[in-house]
């Protein structure tokens, strides 16, 4: 069963379910893959030795009574693993080794699988091309020299090379979809507080939402069953019911209604995404949808009103790594005061260092009311103009990204132009609702292209059958002549 | 030092200058740990005296991915304390960050309340000698402790212990309405009663439980306008405050007098030089950056939680002093010491329950208190329980023995703490009550002392006294005096 690796999990888990293969070869197969990739540096920490010995004792005592059966899942560096180094990208945490589990790989856990490794990602998952980990550059499988997108890029790397048959990512801005979108994989952002942030590396407190990322979109409900929940230690957790989102699956979405926000065409957008989104649309009325015109109008906001929010918070939330009590300490310096901008200027990269810099600013005494307290008012409003749209339509039809996958370098030196491709996964963000990208496509370079459903609170369910109905339909293929093996 | 302070009438505290009289006003914001088992935003035991270190959760040292989860209970204090101090609860509130580095602050931040505090404007009554004084509550919010840096254990190296990293604490802020040492005594004595009637805080200085930074200003003999403030930040006892105060007055007094102006600026108090000095100017002062935590969902209170809390709510000073007044027929200065100390107004109770109230409040606040005092220790210490100081008084309401024998069994009470009924039987000093047996006494003295029988009823009053002393001499000191007046006076008209 040499192409085992590019099934879908779905499939693994049926296979393993009815023992025609078992938990260790799975496994081995994966870490085959894993041990083939010399390029896509999509790993910070294998753990292949303990994923063996997990599989191995699943298959003496098969559970089989769960949603992930003894399947092997290398998860984002940002879930905090017990006794598994978590590094969150950073050379801050380079030796950080937690003695806790994150609530969303404990669910994981429970449910039957176990880590396989630390995927790479963004230095405190601040970025759009997985180029400001302190662990490297990590490659796109789709061709040698592009970005897999980020902050979630080794975990999109991992996945569309079939070196984990699914994986996690945690989305603040698009960190889940714009990765997915650039490798032609499904990732989804859940409602904000569907999954409890629990264990993971803070980046935005009122942003970050982890998030499955999967080759379709029905292991994407199977994920996404598992990992949501309510969870007592985390205050912003939405009490509610499980919902069995895989057994509830459905490609009829007759009838729905979803907007297209005349919004998110924008300037200088390639034709190709246009394209898409025209065959999205023509998609869903053959499906038996309904296309309504609609507007947002704050959207041209989004993107400044996140850049004043998601520093402002993460400036706060990275005063924690000073040297004091776990992680990097520089060894240069006499005093307290010196150890701490000593151990920050060493340990903290360029973005990271520059978001601490306007989120500190933004949140000056002088400049608060200009910028924190205006971008609340803003994020409200951007919030509400989904609000309006929902009582017209179920769901909202966008282009996943501006632009496919670019090359490493292209815009690392230009800041703005790479906060520019996270503008039409931002305002969900924002809104803290849900959003999927599935692949829908190629542009001229025949890289992957994504489009998004944006749903209400909490309509998971919906957007998942109707990203259902229209992944069928696409039938998108990856297409990979796996360059990164050789 | 050239200002002298002086008290004029209605008790106003000025400090004369060389031009002029002025006037202090200070403000006062006090920390009161809240009692509670669990800090405020995790499930570590807050019980003071551990060994460092070891009741800190993830949360506390602040490891990545932890979040905050509010104590309801700590909650719930907050909320029976603003209504303890006739304050508006807010039903909507809100948890900011304020965000500094220090070693033992392991978040980087501090979880506080800033905009949206969960207690608004409420007042507390003072009873000073001259009468009462309301003094305004600005308002009172919920914060996390920090940990603390030890300096002193070595050398070359900081220790920090996290134990208090995250214990609950209330900030309660008075309006600038307090205007000498004396004031601030009364206000800290009454707010840390009113906390440990609720039992929201147990006033523990010596533990840190109620700590204070103190604004003080000063301003020329009835102006109205404000003057520059200074804060003296962590005073941690009554006294270091009042002097603290009366340093720092002083200091603004000479200051202004010379023609210079107050920096408005952060000073501490040096307990041993008795001197404030500068820790950071307006201008170091840091910028906290406040902003509500993402972490933590606002405060929204519902009428039910603090109708509630408000119904369950113990008798407060106040009340009770009212009470004291009506029930016991206390004067005001009476009944205020009584009820000062929840643990005070209980053992009065406890001992009217059953004995004599004149007595009672008259032993209680002249022997008892003086007890305490020299043995400087709490009432809930005292060798002389309720229970004893019931039974001395009873053993003199009914006669068995004098006021004065009373006193010599509080005596030994003070040192054993024995039972006084066994004292008594055992040293035999129960009075002569019997009238007969006084009678022949009486009889055997006017006998012997004919002479002076007869210049009394010539008129010379003050041997009755002599008469008096005879029975006691020969009685041991044991005949009634009331019986002895008594009889004295019938044997002598005939």
């Amino acid at each position: 069963m040499a192409d085992l690796t590019k099934k879908s999990l779905t499939e693994i888990v049926s296979l393993i379910k009815k023992k025609e293969i078992k938990s260790e070869e799975v496994t081995n197969l994966f870490i085959k893959n894993i041990k083939n990739d010399k390029k896509l540096n999509s790993f910070i920490t294998n753990c292949n030795e303990h994923a063996v010995k997990k599989a191995k004792k699943f298959d003496k005592n098969p559970k089989l009574d769960t949603l992930l059966p003894g399947i092997p899942i290398a998860v984002k560096d940002l879930f905090c693993t017990e006794g598994v180094k978590t590094t969150a990208g950073s050379k801050m945490l380079d030796n950080f080794i937690p003695n806790y589990e994150s609530t969303i790989t404990k669910n994981l856990w429970n449910e039957g699988a176990f880590l396989l490794g630390k995927l790479n990602c963004d230095e405190y998952a601040m970025g759009s091309s997985n180029e400001t980990s302190f662990f490297g550059n990590v490659m796109n499988p789709v061709a040698e020299n592009t970005v897999p997108g980020g902050s979630s890029g080794g975990s999109a790397s991992a996945l569309a090379a079939d070196l984990t048959p699914t994986t996690i990512g945690t989305d603040t801005g698009g960190s889940i979809r714009q990765p997915a979108s650039f490798t032609g994989t499904v990732g989804l952002k859940p409602t904000y507080g569907l999954c409890s942030r629990w264990g993971i590396v803070a980046f935005a407190s009122s942003l970050d939402q982890a998030g499955p990322m999967t080759k379709t979109v029905e292991d994407c409900a199977l994920m996404l069953e598992a990992m949501a929940g309510f969870d007592e230690k985390d205050s912003t957790s939405i009490k509610k019911k499980k919902e069995n989102y895989s057994k509830n699956l459905t490609y009829n979405i007759k009838g729905l209604k979803i907007g297209i926000p005349k919004e998110y065409r924008v300037d200088g957008m390639p034709k190709e995404i246009d394209k898409l989104w025209e065959n999205g649309k023509k998609i869903l009325k053959e499906s038996g949808a309904e296309i309504i015109d609609i507007s947002l109008p704050n959207t041209k906001y989004a993107l400044p009103t996140y850049y004043i929010v998601a520093p402002a918070e993460a400036s706060s939330n990275l005063a924690r790594y000073d040297g004091v009590k776990y992680g990097f300490r520089s060894n240069k310096g006499t005093n307290l005061i010196e150890m701490y901008e000593n151990t920050r200027s060493e340990g903290f990269g360029d973005e990271v260092k520059r978001r601490i810099l306007i989120g500190t600013h933004v949140l000056s005494s002088g400049y608060y009311d200009a910028y924190y307290i205006k971008a609340q008012k803003v994020r409200q409003l951007i919030k509400n103009d989904f609000d309006e749209s929902f009582k017209k339509v179920d769901a909202i039809l966008t282009p996943s990204t501006p632009s496919a996958a670019f090359k490493i370098g292209e815009k690392k030196n230009d800041p703005i132009s790479m906060y520019l491709n996270d503008i039409f996964t931002v305002p969900v963000n924002l809104a803290g609702i849900p959003a999927i990208s599935i692949p829908a496509g190629t542009d001229n370079n025949n890289y992957p292209l994504g489009l998004q459903f944006i749903g209400k609170t909490l309509d998971e369910q919906k957007l998942l059958n109707i990203a259902f109905a229209v992944e069928k339909k696409i039938n998108f293929k990856q297409n990979l002549n796996r360059w990164w093996e050789k | 030092m050239v200002g002298k302070v002086m008290t004029r009438e209605k008790g106003k505290y000025l400090i004369e200058g060389e031009k002029g009289k002025w006037e202090v006003v200070i403000g006062l914001e006090v920390h009161a740990q809240v009692s509670s088992n669990s800090k405020l935003f995790s499930g570590s035991s807050t019980k003071f005296g551990a060994e460092p270190n070891t009741q800190v959760s993830l949360v506390d040292s602040a490891f990545p991915g932890m979040l905050p989860v509010i104590n309801e209970f700590c909650v719930q204090q907050a909320i029976k304390t603003g209504l303890g101090l006739n304050a508006k609860i807010n039903s909507y509130s809100v948890f900011d960050r304020k965000n500094y580095f220090y070693a033992d602050l392991p978040q980087g931040y501090q979880i506080s309340q800033y905009k949206n505090p969960i207690v608004g404007e409420g007042k507390i009554t003072l009873d000073l000698p001259n009468g009462t004084k309301t003094i305004g509550i600005e308002r009172l919010h919920l914060e996390q402790d920090a940990g603390k840096s030890i300096h002193d254990l070595d050398p070359s190296n900081t220790y920090v212990d996290l134990n208090r990293s995250g214990v609950a604490l209330m900030e309660i802020v008075s309006k600038p309405d307090l205007s000498s040492p004396d004031e601030v005594n009364a206000y800290i004595k009454k707010l840390r009663s009113i906390m440990k009637y609720l039992g929201t805080c147990d006033g523990n200085m010596q533990e840190g439980s109620l700590r204070a930074d103190v604004n003080v200003s000063v301003r020329k003999e009835g102006n109205k306008e404000l003057g520059t403030r200074c804060e003296i930040k962590n005073v941690n006892s009554i006294k270091f405050m009042q002097m603290a105060i009366i340093y720092e007055a002083q200091r603004q007094v000479e200051l202004l007098e010379a023609g210079k102006s107050i920096d408005q600026e952060t000073r501490l108090f040096d307990t041993k030089k008795n001197e404030t000095r500068s820790m950071r100017s307006k201008e170091d002062a840091h910028d906290y950056r406040y902003f509500p935590d993402p972490d933590l969902l606002p405060l929204n209170l519902n009428k039910e939680l603090i109708e509630n809390i408000k119904k369950n709510l113990p008798e407060l000073p106040d009340q009770k002093k009212e009470r004291f007044i009506n029930d016991y027929s206390l004067t005001a200065y009476e009944a205020n010491v009584l009820v000062s100390e929840k643990e005070i107004s209980d053992y009065f109770e406890e001992v009217v329950k059953t004995s004599d109230i004149k007595l009672a409040k008259n032993w209680i606040i002249g022997d008892l208190f003086a007890l305490l005092n020299e043995k400087n220790i709490s009432i809930s210490q005292s060798p002389v329980t309720a229970k004893k100081m019931s039974q001395l008084i009873d053993s003199i309401s009914s006669g068995v023995i004098s006021g004065r024998t009373a006193k010599e069994v509080f005596e030994i009470m003070k040192e054993s703490g024995e039972d006084p009924n066994k004292i008594i039987e055992r040293k035999g000093l129960q009075q002569k009550s019997d009238p007969k047996e006084l009678e022949k006494i009486i009889e055997k003295i006017l006998t012997e002392n004919n002479d002076k029988v007869e210049q009394y009823k010539s008129g010379k009053d003050k041997l009755f006294g002599f008469f008096v002393g005879q029975v006691m001499k020969i009685s041991g000191g044991k005949a009634n005096p009331q019986l002895v007046n008594q009889i004295l006076k019938n044997k002598l008209k005939k």
